[in-house]
């Protein structure tokens, strides 16, 4: 199984004719961050986030996601490259752009004494566009939003770790916005809040805003991204929709079977690559031969089956694919 | 709304104009803070105390110039807990503030957020300077109030004999410990802005506030050293005191002037510095 995953640098959305145009909500060229003393942390790497996606921004802690997401915001100024968001370029246009990306980096990080309420109401004031009106009335949906109305009035520093991680999100949500970017947004949640703010994230899509959500978590990326871009030591690896990362890996076929050796002649025998063999199960790739095939030739050379049934493509899988190497932390 | 609706550049976002809602919250913050509640009730105690052992050790001869003087006259409480609290507890209440302003956000975390809001640079920098100076009048004029307050309850007020032993009326009296207010906040302001340079270095807020109140410390030291007199006039400290010139008659002006000049220098250099600094700095806090 090798290089079965091509790059795909320009994920367009269905009927998209302007390529780099208003179509994508986060663009990226060549954006590369070196630290002092030489480490290359972002490794000129090419993000085009296609407007009303959810985009699975994976990677192992280390690669390089957090950097990343702090240049797309300003916080951090590239060694080299540009980027934009929502069609303006960062920092040139920061302040016009901005006010509608609502932003999750690092986890949450509020005034330790102050309520919850009171750390909203904070950065609604800073918010040169917010409207001093609807304060209030704002700050009461988006904690409804996540769930913390109860604990409104609390200080931040008795919130549990989920709290501060649903209040984050709050404070994305304080305004209307077009693009949010939300950094492992289901970190230190439980499953429930966990399986809450997937539900909330994909509430927020079906509405139309673009979500780019950075995860090392595989199994997010397949509950609910509709894109995902694999980041490995810096550099983007692989950027695509998700169906075709999934479509690009090696299909695999699985043939549970007593006979295992029969089995496994039959499928190499029509043409099957890569067979693995186990006591009462055979898997293989199938390359370009047709299912039907495949079972006309076991009944044809008298292997009993008991089951047959192509194997799940594992996102694992495919990140072993592109990396070459498990899913742990990147030096 | 389809998706391509969602990205078509809108026009820039509805800035509100010049708004006061970003520097108030500031201001809730700094005086909502119980340790900061804390360090305004020692810097009030001071006048309290200085009040009270003078009244009641019957002894108002041994304080020192302004301590003596209290007894005459209660406005010299106010002056006196000014005197007393100018090298250190005032340095150390703008340097809390200072510490807070940018190094406080860093260590907490919150300044990616402002920034991301967005709130620009320059501008988060420009309503924490605000604010620290808010903080400063407020330190410097809560000494001042509460000893003369004070100071009339227990001595009473009477005419007031300046340092140049003329003697004026107490409205005019007062009108010379606001000037002196006002110097003790100029000089302080400079500290001010020293402080949010240092706050911008580091993400620690100690640390920043005891840069500050260690330089008060050691430029005080320093002015102390006859062998340095060289470089005595350029020290941030160096004309602190003398703000005993306002209390002559007629005021001696060549002293204040000077310390005015150094402190809106002072200000001038690290107000740009920070800014320098602050502008350009990646913040990966």
């Amino acid at each position: 199984m090798t290089s079965s995953v091509v790059m795909t640098t320009d994920p367009q959305p269905a009927g998209s004719t302007d390529p780099g145009g208003s179509d994508l909500a986060v663009t990226s060229t060549g954006l590369t961050k070196r630290f002092r003393g030489g480490q290359i942390a972002v490794n000129s790497i090419d993000l085009a986030v296609p407007a009303g996606s959810v985009y699975g921004f994976l990677g192992p802690n280390g690669s390089g996601k957090t950097t990343t997401i702090r240049m797309l915001l300003g916080l951090v100024r590239p060694t080299s490259g540009s980027h934009t968001l929502l069609g303006g370029r960062i920092p040139q246009d920061s302040q016009r752009v901005l006010p509608r990306v609502g932003a999750l980096v690092e986890g949450p990080a509020f005034h330790p004494y102050l309520s919850g309420r009171e750390n909203l109401r904070r950065l609604d004031a800073a918010d040169r566009t917010a409207d001093p009106a609807t304060c209030n009335e704002r700050i009461a949906t988006a904690l409804d939003r996540v769930g913390l109305t109860a604990a409104a009035a609390k200080r931040y520093r008795n919130y549990s770790l989920g709290m501060r991680q649903r209040l984050g999100i709050a404070a994305a949500l304080l305004q209307p916005r077009e693009l949010l970017i939300l950094d492992e947004p289901t970190n230190g949640l439980d499953p429930q809040g966990t399986r809450e703010v997937r539900s909330l994230v994909s509430d927020l899509a079906a509405t139309g805003v673009t979500v780019m959500l950075s995860t090392h978590l595989l199994s997010e990326v397949e509950q609910i991204c509709t894109h995902v871009g694999v980041m490995h030591i810096g550099k983007l690896v692989a950027q695509s929709r998700l169906a075709d990362l999934r479509a690009q890996t090696a299909q695999r076929v699985l043939v549970e079977t007593d006979r295992p050796d029969d089995a496994a002649a039959s499928l190499a025998r029509i043409g099957l690559t890569n067979i693995e063999r186990a006591i009462d199960r055979v898997s293989a790739q199938f390359g370009s031969v047709e299912p039907t095939a495949i079972i006309a030739a076991l009944v044809h050379d008298d292997v009993p089956v008991r089951a047959f049934g192509p194997v799940p493509v594992n996102l694992e899988d495919v990140f072993v694919t592109l990396t070459g190497e498990g899913f742990g932390v990147s030096g | 709304m389809s998706a391509a609706e969602i990205a078509r550049p809108l026009p820039a976002a509805p800035s509100r104009g010049p708004s006061l809602r970003f520097l108030f919250s500031e201001l809730r913050l700094i005086f909502g803070r119980r340790r900061n509640i804390a360090g305004l009730c020692v810097l009030a105690a001071v006048p309290i105390i200085i009040g009270l052992a003078t009244k009641y050790s019957g002894d108002g001869g041994e304080g020192g110039d302004f301590i003596g003087q209290a007894t005459n006259n209660g406005l010299f409480v106010g002056l006196a807990a000014l005197t007393v609290e100018l090298p250190l507890f005032l340095p150390l209440a703008v340097a809390i503030i200072a510490g807070d302003a940018i190094a406080g956000e860093a260590n907490t975390g919150t300044l990616r957020y402002l920034l991301a809001v967005p709130v620009q640079r320059t501008r988060l920098l420009a309503v924490k300077y605000a604010a620290l100076l808010i903080g400063t009048i407020f330190a410097v004029l809560l000494v001042a109030v509460v000893g003369v307050v004070l100071g009339f309850v227990l001595f009473g007020a009477g005419p007031v004999t300046l340092l140049s032993g003329t003697q004026v009326s107490t409205a005019l009296g007062l009108w010379r410990l606001l000037l002196v207010c006002g110097y003790m906040v100029v000089c302080l302001a400079a500290f001010g802005a020293i402080g949010l340079f240092i706050s911008t270095l580091t993400e620690q807020p100690i640390g920043a506030t005891i840069g500050v109140v260690g330089l008060a410390i050691i430029s005080q030291i320093l002015d102390s050293l006859t062998q340095l007199s060289a470089i005595h006039e350029f020290l941030p400290t160096h004309y602190w005191l003398s703000f005993g010139d306002l209390l002559r008659d007629p005021i001696e002006t060549g002293q204040v002037t000077s310390g005015v000049i150094s402190a809106l220098v002072y200000t001038a250099i690290f107000l740009t510095a920070a800014w320098a600094r602050f502008g350009s700095k990646d913040v990966t806090s």
